[in-house]
């Protein structure tokens, strides 16, 4: 074995700044006892005690394998930049573990146990104190975690990116490292030849600068200095018999009981510490704070600002990681955004209240009016319903599901669905609710990054669950042959869940601060994002909309609309879905509306425009008996996006007594305000620009943060009328957080009131992404979204109230009004649909052009005519005006007038 | 002030020259033909004359220099000197005779060759890289005018970018004609945004250029109309405004570039009396967006246009029912 002791890394590695390397000699331990060892290692403690300036703490930074400290030059340097521009300084001591980077080359075997003593002798010979947070990647992820569980008195808190602490058993190792591990390719590809480092280095996303590259390949020239680079992936611990499992072991238990603030930034793309390692590490450390940079792979340090991330995280976690605070009891940090446990609150009744005080009642709470395969229509009583929710709740229990673990349901709505849901809901597991409005991708996306614990399904969810890889224990909604089962790695069925779960105990229930659900945003801008309800926002939800519409348990609910149709029980009122098919709310007819208000008497109807659309596209086949009906409609609400007032009459009038409601919301508050058909009549007077959608319903609260001359939300919010901006909202039922998205939680908390520290106790605000302004009557009028702000050389422009001005314009069907040109100096142009639709992609017509542009005060450089915009998946009607302005922007800048 | 100004018998010239007269200025005027400019005194002779040049400066306290030898084909020294030649001699005349101001009319085209241009400022003018003998020259005159600016001699350079309107021969006038002969495509759809300028901005903003020479010196401007219009819009508008039929086809722009750029070699080997129907300058200017950011301008000229195009178009009309 050769040996060679430490140096120092060559000048002119890209942003390594050579003043930081250190050399250090640290008396060993283990098997190294009796001699000491060079470090090589980054250490600004200097620098910032040159500048004076005093320190918050260390970030002790540990790479893993096969990279150096080299992958910490980020943090290095932008903490010195933070700290000399007066925010908190933060040392950052960042290692070469030994036989890796520039340290010494020992020669001598080191598995997990070995390395974790190395640091702690390295810290030892530093005189390193505390407050001490960690910071590990990879396998470097494991030795800090190693160090932080050993050295509880100075450790303030631990920070990782893709790592991985445990390998649950029977869960093959990755395929990359498994055929890296196997033995004969182990000298080849990790030490003989640079394969592992270069297929490690060709993960980043997007790739590397070549001299970036090479400065990872800078210590690892020859085989004799790749030597550890074997020894780590030797050390991956496969099964309980390798020699580093127990210490992997004694870690993974210790994690778990650490009680300091915690930050986990992941690249999901990675191909060996896959999501799977994220959920478990979550497990471990529930209060993290986690972020996914979609699109990121492993070396997530090279794909995305993690700096920022990291110094923006100590920043705001400042109090308590410095000792200034004492740490809150565990699980505090993640509540301490909620509300719901809030002693001064309504007291807390769980959604399945409903359930239990009927479970006598033999009346219908549940109908589907085609189940499939039957012609009949499915009704199931309130005694039914309950005893359903009880069996699978105690045979979720008994099969190993428990409270904080995910269940993805990938079941239509009907009865079934709301059975798994009230079941999972009762013992504290988290419904994840994704629907095929996302998209097969979006859809993939979405629940590979909630992980589920279990995936329950009818066969076509299943199919897609296998074929895409998703994660999670397979139950399917009907039983399965046996074949059939194997293929889909389908446990059991639903009816083996209730067998299991009769005559057995139902568990302890959870608590308002206990998560829920999960529901996903459309993906209408940027990937769809998980957003976390826990019980308590659920409970409110249902309060609003029972005071708001006041719903008895007489009322009987018609709805077509998936969250709310599965209120019903909740709410304590029989619930009907009509005959359509869900996923595809333009299937509904007139007929099937009526159909299902006959069969329950219901006062209220749930739709969503574009089943709204067919409805009154179906009326002439109203019978006699149907019109009859819905005479008994008292309240009728169009939900999920906007709807025309035209639309609204047409619908109403078939309806003759019921009042028409179309609700604003969004996925992360669902019911934000409301507006009836007289009050949108009684806007359409007023001169201000945008789609009015009344005012908050119930004691929520909106404001609007002004746009700056920048287009960006940058004033408090306030209640000013007139003032555009971004609107914030408030309200007892909106969202707890966004999984596993701590920066974008961050920032649509950030600027209102609760980001600001400056809301009255429990309460929580959300910047919604939409611009408008409020009117001196308290209304809200919505006028786009604030990425779709065209910021021109005279300030921000929103889009909505053009877009109106335009549609207004004989021969336009549906317009977008978007920007090009540089931001700051953006032109406004229409681009717009015609009657009759034009064929090709180009400039309206003259006679078209100039009445467009006389429609409407803001100047517009160009009037494009189109086939057909585009619009969102599961809506059909929100205008993608960000694909808009991408194809405004190339056809005006002379380019060939491609397709939209 | 006595202000000289050159090549005022132009379209926008002779706009300058009056604009100077209406601002109480005592203007003389040097170009080969009569001005044609009320209240101006003129000097005919061409600004490649040292001793013509020479005696026009004296005494003047501001030059502002349109004269320029400006057509998409012919031949290069000429260009050469006529826009370089003339301009240093202006220049340098003008900084002997003591006079504290020097506007320099330049182009666009002098910093920019053929990409699409969508909200972009003046950026230094760049010879190597500008397309046709026209904007390579106007580029190197642009250079060499900046390069006299000094505490005594405040220069300033204006690049009014495709000026038009009433009385105007050189792209009104062509556009109808060809329009009238069926010769006048739109390329790849007429969609790119074009910036233009009506005559009257143009000529207010070179004035603001020479008043405010103090604040402004040493720096090129971007004047148009701030209002970008698709080619075809604006081919559609101007053809509509002069009573003619408006262009009904449209050719890929690749196929226009290539024609043109053969046609151009052609034409330099034969040069005529009449421009070449559609060089690879034309093409691009027509089919890739050009289009400005005026901030700049606007401020530091404090100048701001005081004629929109529709107006702009309005008064065409008028004129060409009048004509």
């Amino acid at each position: 074995m050769v040996t060679e002791g430490a140096s120092l890394p060559p000048s002119g590695l890209p942003g390594l700044d050579p003043r930081f390397s250190r050399i250090l000699r640290v008396p060993g331990r283990g098997v190294d006892a009796g001699v000491s060892r060079e470090w090589h290692h980054l250490d600004t403690g200097d620098e910032l005690a040159r500048l004076g300036i005093p320190t918050a703490g260390t970030i002790l930074a540990v790479h893993g394998n096969p990279t150096w400290s080299y992958l910490w030059r980020s943090i290095v340097s932008e903490s010195v930049r933070a700290a000399e521009s007066g925010r908190p300084a933060w040392r950052v001591v960042a290692v070469d573990q030994l036989d890796m980077g520039f340290s010494e080359r020992t020669g001598v075997h080191r598995p997990l146990h070995q390395r974790v003593s190395d640091l702690a002798a390295f810290t030892e010979a530093l005189a390193l104190e505390g407050p001490v947070v960690t910071l590990g990647h990879d396998w470097g992820g494991v030795v800090s975690l190693g160090w932080a569980v050993d050295h509880g008195t100075s450790l303030a808190g631990v920070m990782l990116l893709n790592t991985a602490i445990h390998h649950p058993e029977g869960v093959p190792i990755p395929a990359p490292l498994r055929l890296a591990g196997a033995w004969g390719v182990l000298a080849a590809s990790t030490v003989g030849t640079t394969a592992f480092l270069d297929t490690t280095l060709a993960l980043a996303t997007p790739s590397l600068d070549r001299d970036v590259a090479d400065a990872y390949r800078a210590p690892y020239r020859t085989a004799e200095r790749r030597r550890a680079i074997g020894g780590f992936v030797a050390d991956i611990p496969v099964d309980a018999r390798h020699e580093s499992f127990g210490e992997l072991d004694r870690i993974a238990g210790a994690v778990a009981r650490l009680d300091v603030p915690a930050l986990m930034l992941w690249g999901p793309n990675d191909p060996i510490f896959s999501d799977r390692y994220l959920d478990d590490l979550a497990d471990r450390l529930p209060h993290a704070d986690v972020h996914r940079f979609e699109g990121a792979s492993h070396l997530v340090a090279e794909d995305r600002p993690y700096a920022d991330a990291v110094l923006t995280w100590l920043e705001d976690n400042g109090e308590r990681l410095s000792g200034l605070a004492p740490s809150p009891p565990r699980a505090a940090a993640s509540a301490r955004r909620t509300s719901t446990g809030s002693p001064d609150g309504p007291p807390f009744v769980p959604l399945w209240r409903g359930l239990d005080e009927r479970r006598e009642d033999d009346s219908v709470a549940v109908v589907d009016m085609a189940p499939r395969g039957k012609s009949e229509p499915r009704r199931v009583s309130w005694r039914q319903l309950d005893d359903r929710v009880r069996k699978l709740a105690a045979g979720l229990h008994r099969m190993g599901v428990r409270k904080g673990q995910r269940v993805s349901l990938l079941v239509q709505p009907g009865p079934t669905l709301t059975a798994v849901v009230y079941a999972c809901l009762r013992i504290g597991a988290v419904v994840v609710v994704a629907d095929a409005g996302l998209g097969v991708k979006g859809l993939t996306r979405a629940v590979r990054g909630a992980w589920p614990h279990v995936v329950i399904g009818e066969a076509l969810g299943l199919t897609a669950a296998r074929t895409l890889g998703w994660p999670g224990l397979r139950i399917s909604t009907a039983r399965l042959p046996r074949v059939a089962a194997v293929a889909l790695g389908v446990e059991c069925s639903l009816a083996d869940v209730i067998e299991l779960g009769t005559g057995a105990p139902v568990p302890a229930p959870p608590g308002p601060g206990d998560e829920a659900a999960i529901l996903f945003t459309s993906g209408s801008t940027g990937p769809a994002k998980g957003v976390v309800y826990r019980h308590g926002q659920l409970s409110a939800l249902r309060d609003v909309l029972a005071a708001h519409f006041d719903v008895t348990s007489e009322t009987g609910l018609v709805t077509g609309f998936a969250p709310f149709a599965l209120l019903g029980p909740a709410l304590g009122t029989r619930s009907v879905t009509p005959d359509m098919d869900v996923s595809a709310p333009r299937t509904l007819t007139a007929s099937a509306v009526a159909a299902a208000v006959r069969e329950s008497d219901a006062r209220i109807v749930f739709l969503s425009p574009a089943a709204i659309l067919n409805v009154v596209a179906t009326a002439d086949a109203l019978t006699t008996t149907d019109r009859a009906a819905l005479t008994h409609v008292r309240t009728f609400l169009s939900t999920g996006a906007p709807i025309g007032e035209q639309l609204l009459a047409s619908a109403a009038a078939l309806m003759p007594n019921a009042t028409p409601h179309t609700p604003y919301g969004m996925t992360e508050c669902l019911l934000v305000t409301d507006v009836t058909l007289d009050g949108i009549r009684a806007a359409a007077a007023a001169p201000d620009r945008g789609v009015c959608v009344g005012t908050p319903i119930g004691s929520n609260r909106v404001l609007v943060a002004a746009l700056d001359a920048d287009g960006r939300p940058t004033a408090a919010p306030s209640d000013e009328a007139g003032v555009l901006g971004e609107l914030v909202v408030s309200a007892p039922h909106l969202k707890d957080h966004y999984d596993r998205l701590w920066l974008t939680d961050r920032a649509a908390e950030n600027g209102t009131p609760s980001g600001n520290r400056g809301a009255a106790a429990g309460e929580r605000w959300h910047r919604t992404g939409d611009v408008g302004h409020l009117d001196a009557d308290g209304r809200v009028w919505v006028e786009g979204r604030l990425p779709h702000v065209i910021v021109t050389a005279d300030g921000p422009v929103a889009p909505v109230g053009a877009e109106q001005d335009v549609e207004g314009v004989e021969g336009v069907r549906r317009a977008a009004v978007v920007g090009v040109g540089p931001h700051g100096l953006r032109q406004a142009v229409a681009v717009v649909e015609t009657v009759p639709p034009t064929s090709r992609p180009g400039l309206a017509t003259p006679e078209l052009t100039a009445a467009v542009r006389a429609s409407t005060a803001l100047p517009l450089v160009a009037v494009l005519a189109v086939p057909q915009l585009p619009t969102d998946i599961r809506h059909n009607s929100k205008i993608d005006r960000s694909r808009v302005s991408m194809w405004a922007e190339s056809t005006l800048a002379g380019g060939k007038t491609g397709a939209l | 002030m006595i202000v000289l100004v050159t090549g005022a018998s132009g379209f926008l010239g002779r706009a300058v020259a009056a604009e100077l007269v209406a601002a109480g200025h005592d203007v003389r005027a040097m170009q080969r033909r009569p001005s044609g400019a009320a209240g101006v005194t003129d000097i005919l002779g061409s600004v490649t004359d040292p001793s013509l040049v020479e005696r026009s400066v004296d005494g003047v306290e501001g030059v502002v220099h349109l004269a320029a030898k400006v057509s998409l084909a012919g031949d290069p020294r000429e260009f050469r000197s006529v826009n370089v030649g003339g301009t240093r001699l202006l220049v340098e005349a003008a900084e002997r005779a003591g006079a504290s101001r020097f506007v320099q009319v330049s182009s666009p085209s002098v910093a920019h060759a053929g990409s699409a241009l969508a909200g972009v400022g003046a950026e230094r003018a760049d010879p190597e890289h500008a397309r046709g003998d026209y904007a390579r020259t106007k580029a190197e005159a642009e250079l060499l005018a900046l390069d006299h600016d000094s505490d005594t001699l405040r220069v300033v350079a204006v690049r009014p970018h495709l000026v038009w309107g009433p009385g105007d021969t050189q792209l009104v006038d062509r556009i109808v004609d060809r329009a009238r002969r069926g010769r006048l495509p739109l390329l790849d759809g007429g969609t790119a945004l074009i910036d233009s300028t009506y005559v009257d901005n143009a000529a207010t903003g070179i004035v603001a250029a020479l008043h405010r020479a103090e604040e402004a010196h040493g720096n090129a401007y971007v004047i148009t109309n701030g209002e970008p219009r698709p080619v075809g819009d604006l081919l559609v508008g101007i053809c509509l405004a002069a009573g003619v039929a408006p262009p009904r086809w449209s050719i890929p722009a690749g196929v226009a570039r290539a024609a043109g750029s053969a046609i151009e070699r052609i034409w330099s080997i034969r040069p005529g009396s009449d421009e070449p129907p559609m060089t690879r300058f034309l093409a691009e200017q027509l089919s890739t967006a050009h289009w400005f950011d005026q901030r700049a301008t606007r401020r530091d000229l404090d100048w701001t246009p005081t004629v929109s195009l529709d107006e702009g178009l309005r008064r065409l009309a008028a004129y060409a029912g009048t004509a």
